[in-house]
Formats: structure tokens, sequence, C-alpha cells
């Protein structure tokens, strides 16, 4: 009865790539954390030590991860505020009118997020497309100044983050069953309460999905923070970058890439654990 | 009253939609701009058209991005989609870690990934350049395609491969003529994907590229550091048409085959 499974031979190259390109690098940056930095710019040394990480603490630096959070967050709901509905009525959408919203989705995909930032720049200086327009139609008389603002930071973050909800959830309202809703609303529930009961709880895992991949790369992506907030907003993604170029700090850096990593494993990992008890209520 | 609401859900997807296209639109706009500044409208020219055919550089970049995009997709292809597979029909106790681990590179922050793979190589002594770039942009583009032929593999009607079999076929000869083009349209969407987030990445690309070796990514992101020159509207517009273009022909070819089998 019991054959010998073949099909091992397929996971190798995964396997041998995962070891040696993701686990052997996040290893040894856990090393590198814990490693004394040279005082004299380049290098460090394999010497033991908790400085980097009690560094931390340093109310400075407490700010930078506190700003970082906050902007995920805002990003986060931000973006969930607007890809649901899309994804949402987009799926409601006639065949055709799904390929054709698809096909709009998916070129901004294609072309390069820094241009499409660029954009943003050129919209949104103080001699931009955007004052020019509202000064001709005479709704402000000085110029807005939102380039190199925190509002900015947020409209490039929540641009560049969009798409990947929108799919998520899209995916998931086009799989659901409406029978269920028109059950729902068969059995008197109202259109709201069909919703929130129903649809809702069924397309959780879609927008869950969406929310991972918007906030954990949002506390990365610190490009944006850096094009259109000028160097106002200094996240992690930006002082991390900061320690490994300028500061050459390299186990400061480890550790804060330690703790970043820890963070937003965390989340996702608190995410599902806390869904995954939701949707049991609801089946039961 | 419910064709209202009907008309409010597609007003707001024409709304939201629209304003992703603004900054494109703004981009394509400025690239026909007689003037370096891109702040007001100086006249129609072509001439930053002209220039890019010259500039050595960016043509470079953008060769090296192509070749990128290509050999890390290809690679990352092969892998994962063997691993999805391998993953179906293999048991064993730290399943679920492993593929915990192989979808590392795509659910931790992209600087993370980009700093640690330079310290990693650092440490290995690679000469930072084309393979650094590649061994990195393969190891975020491995996860998409392995979780999209993954789910891929959950959907397949089991009783296919089972009717093969019964049929007298041989597991590699069912897995090749069932199989794989059943999870070929997974294997094409996971490429694509990759292939699009490697030409876009610049994050993991800024650490491990080295001085000598440029992306067009990186060009692009060290000039709106520095100030931005009008060439690249030009060459983002071209890219814009060309990905246009081919996206309507993938289209077209698509409906004329369905249309074919029907």
């Amino acid at each position: 009865m019991k054959k010998k499974n073949l099909w091992w031979v397929c996971i190798v190259p995964l396997y041998l790539f995962t070891l040696l390109f993701v686990l052997g690098p996040m290893i040894y940056m856990v090393a590198v954390s814990f490693a004394t930095n040279n005082g004299d710019g380049y290098g460090f040394h394999w010497i033991f030590t908790l400085d980097n990480y009690r560094k931390m603490l340093d109310p400075v630096y407490l700010q930078c991860f506190r700003q970082s959070f906050q902007l995920a967050i805002s990003t986060t709901l931000l973006v969930v505020l607007i890809g649901y509905p899309y994804g949402y009525f987009m799926a409601k959408l006639s065949a055709r009118g799904k390929k054709i919203m698809m096909f709009l989705i998916m070129v901004p995909f294609w072309t390069s997020s820094l241009i499409r930032l660029y954009g943003w720049i050129i919209i949104l200086q103080v001699k931009g497309v955007l004052n020019t327009v509202l000064k001709a139609l005479g709704l402000i008389e000085k110029p807005l100044k939102i380039l190199y603002s925190y509002p900015a930071v947020l409209i490039g973050m929540v641009y560049a983050l969009l798409p990947f909800m929108i799919l998520a959830v899209y995916s998931s309202v086009e799989k659901m069953d409406w029978g269920l809703v028109e059950a729902a609303r068969d059995l008197g529930a109202s259109p709201r309460k069909a919703f929130l009961t129903v649809t809702l709880k069924l397309t959780l895992p879609g927008l869950l999905s969406g929310v991972i991949l918007t906030f954990v790369p949002s506390m990365g992506l610190f490009f944006i923070a850096d094009i259109l907030g000028g160097n106002k907003i200094v996240l992690v993604g930006s002082l991390i970058q900061d320690q490994l170029t300028r500061g050459s700090n390299w186990p400061f850096a480890a550790a804060l890439a330690v703790i970043l990593t820890i963070m937003t494993s965390l989340m996702i990992f608190l995410y599902r654990k806390i869904t995954h008890v939701k949707d049991l209520e609801g089946i039961f | 009253m419910k064709k209202k609401k009907f008309q409010f859900s597609k007003f707001y997807l024409a709304l939201v939609t629209l304003i992703t296209y603004l900054p494109i639109v703004i981009v394509v706009i400025f690239s026909f701009n007689d003037s370096k500044l891109p702040v007001s409208w100086k006249g129609f020219t072509w001439k930053w058209y002209e220039e890019l055919l010259h500039d050595a550089a960016l043509k470079e970049a953008l060769v090296n991005s192509l070749i990128l995009g290509a050999a890390s997709c290809a690679a990352a292809a092969v892998i994962g989609t063997l691993g999805a597979i391998g993953m179906a029909r293999v048991h064993y106790k730290s399943k679920g870690m492993m593929e915990y681990l192989s979808t590392i590179p795509i659910m931790v922050p992209e600087i993370i990934l980009g700093m640690v793979f330079m310290a990693f190589f650092s440490l290995l002594n690679l000469p930072f350049g084309m393979v650094t770039l590649v061994i990195a942009h393969t190891a975020f583009c491995i996860p998409y395609v392995f979780m999209m032929v993954k789910s891929r593999l959950v959907g397949i009607d089991k009783s296919l491969e089972e009717a093969a079999r019964d049929l007298g076929a041989s597991p590699a000869r069912t897995f090749l003529d069932i199989t794989l083009p059943l999870i070929m349209p997974a294997v094409v969407s996971g490429c694509l994907l990759s292939f699009a987030m490697s030409f876009d990445d610049v994050v993991i690309s800024i650490f491990v590229n080295g001085p000598r070796i440029s992306t067009l990514s990186i060009k692009v992101y060290t000039q709106l550091k520095t100030g931005v020159t009008p060439e690249i509207n030009a060459l983002c517009t071209i890219i814009l048409v060309v990905v246009i273009a081919v996206m309507l022909l993938t289209c077209f070819v698509k409906s004329r085959t369905s249309k074919r089998y029907k």
C-alpha cells in the first residue's frame, strides 16, 4: 500500500532557496543585532551586547516607531474605507464591466510606482496642478502647501497600496454565495443587517488579507515618506536606511529590523487569531 | 430606489479610478511639455523623446530592469511552481512551518528584506551586482508564484487526475497532461505579478545593487531626490503605451481562443 512518494523532489529547490536565502539572512540579522558596533564608523565586533535594543528606548526612536505605526494604521484604515466599497461594487458589475475594471486596475500596476509618485508631486506642489485649478475656481486665495507634509505622505501611501486591497476584496466578494444574502433578506433581515452579518463575515478573509497586504508594506515604504514628506516624517524604515548607509551602525539597524519584524509578525498573528475566533462564533 | 443605488456604485468606481489615473495622465501630459520644470505648460514638443534615444545610461538601466525581471521571474516560476506542487502531495510534520518560511519575503516590510540581503551578501562576499539583484528579487517573487499555484491546486477537481490514472496514464503523464495545463493560468499570472513587482521594486534593489549597476526604478528614485528630467516622463509614457498594447492584445487573443473552444 505504502508507495514511495517521489514528489518531495519538487520541494527541494524551494527548501534550499528558502533556507539559504531567507532563513539564513534572517538568522544573521538577529545575530548582528546583538553585536557591538565599532565606534569609528565601519564594521562591528562579535561581542554580545544588548545596547542596540536599549538604544531604542531613547524618546527620539520611540517617537519614530509611534509615527510609523500611526501612519501605517491611518493608511490601512483609509485603504479599507476606499478599497472595500470599490472591490464590492466591482464584483457586482456585469462580466464585461468586471473585465474592463480589472484592466483599468492592472495598468497602473505595471507603471512605475515612483513615476506615479512624481505625478503626485506635480499635482500637489505649491505651483502645481491642484492649486492652479482651485485658484481658477476661486476656492482658495493662497496656494495650499500639501506637498512635504503629512497629508501628502498619506495620499502617497494610500495611493500605492489601494490596488492590493481592491483585488483582495474583489476576489472574496466574487466567490461569495449570494444565495446566503438572499436567504438572510428573505428571513427578514434589513439590507444593512444582511450586509453586516452575512456579506461582511463572508468577505472577511479577503478584507483581512487586504489589511495585511496594506499594513505590512506600509511599515517599510520609506521612500514615499522621503519623497512626498520631505524630511519631516522619519519612519522606522528611513531610520534603518539611515543607520545602514550614513550612520553605518549595522547592529543598531539590525536591532531595529528585528523589532519591526517581530511587531509586524505579531500583528499578522494576532489578527489571524482574532478573526479565526470570530469565524468560529459565526458558525456555531 | 434600486436603480439609484446601482448608479452610485458606478459613480464611485469611476471617481476612484479617475483619481488613480490622474498622476499617470499628468506625467504623460508633461512628457510633451516644452519646459524642464513641471510647473506650467510651455507648449508641445517631442524633444524629450528625441533626447531619450541618445540617453545611454537610461537605456542601460531599462535593459537591466528587463533582464532582472525576466531572470528572477523565471527562477521564481520554476522554484515556486515545483514547490507548490510538491507541498500539495507530500505530507510531513513541519510542512506548515516551511510554508510560512517560504512566504516570509512578502510578509515582512521590504526594507527589512533589503537590509538583511545586504548584510548577508557582504558576509558571503558575493560581489554586488546583477547576481545579488537576481537572488534578492527571486526571493520575493517566489511567494507570489507559490501562493497563486497553491490556491489553484486546491481548486482543481481531483477526479480529473484520478480519471487519467484509471485510464492507465503514468503519474508523470497525468501530471504533464492534466495537472500542468490546469495550473498553467496560475503560473502565468504569478509570473506576470512577479515581473511587475521586480520591475517596480526600488527598496530592495537599492540595498543590493552595488555601485555599478542601476535599474530603471533606482534611476527614477535618484532623480526624484535630485531633480527629474522630462526624459523619464517620456520613457514612462512609452512603457505605458507598450503595457496597454500588450494587455489589450492578450485580452483580444484570450477572447478569440475562448470563442474557438465554444
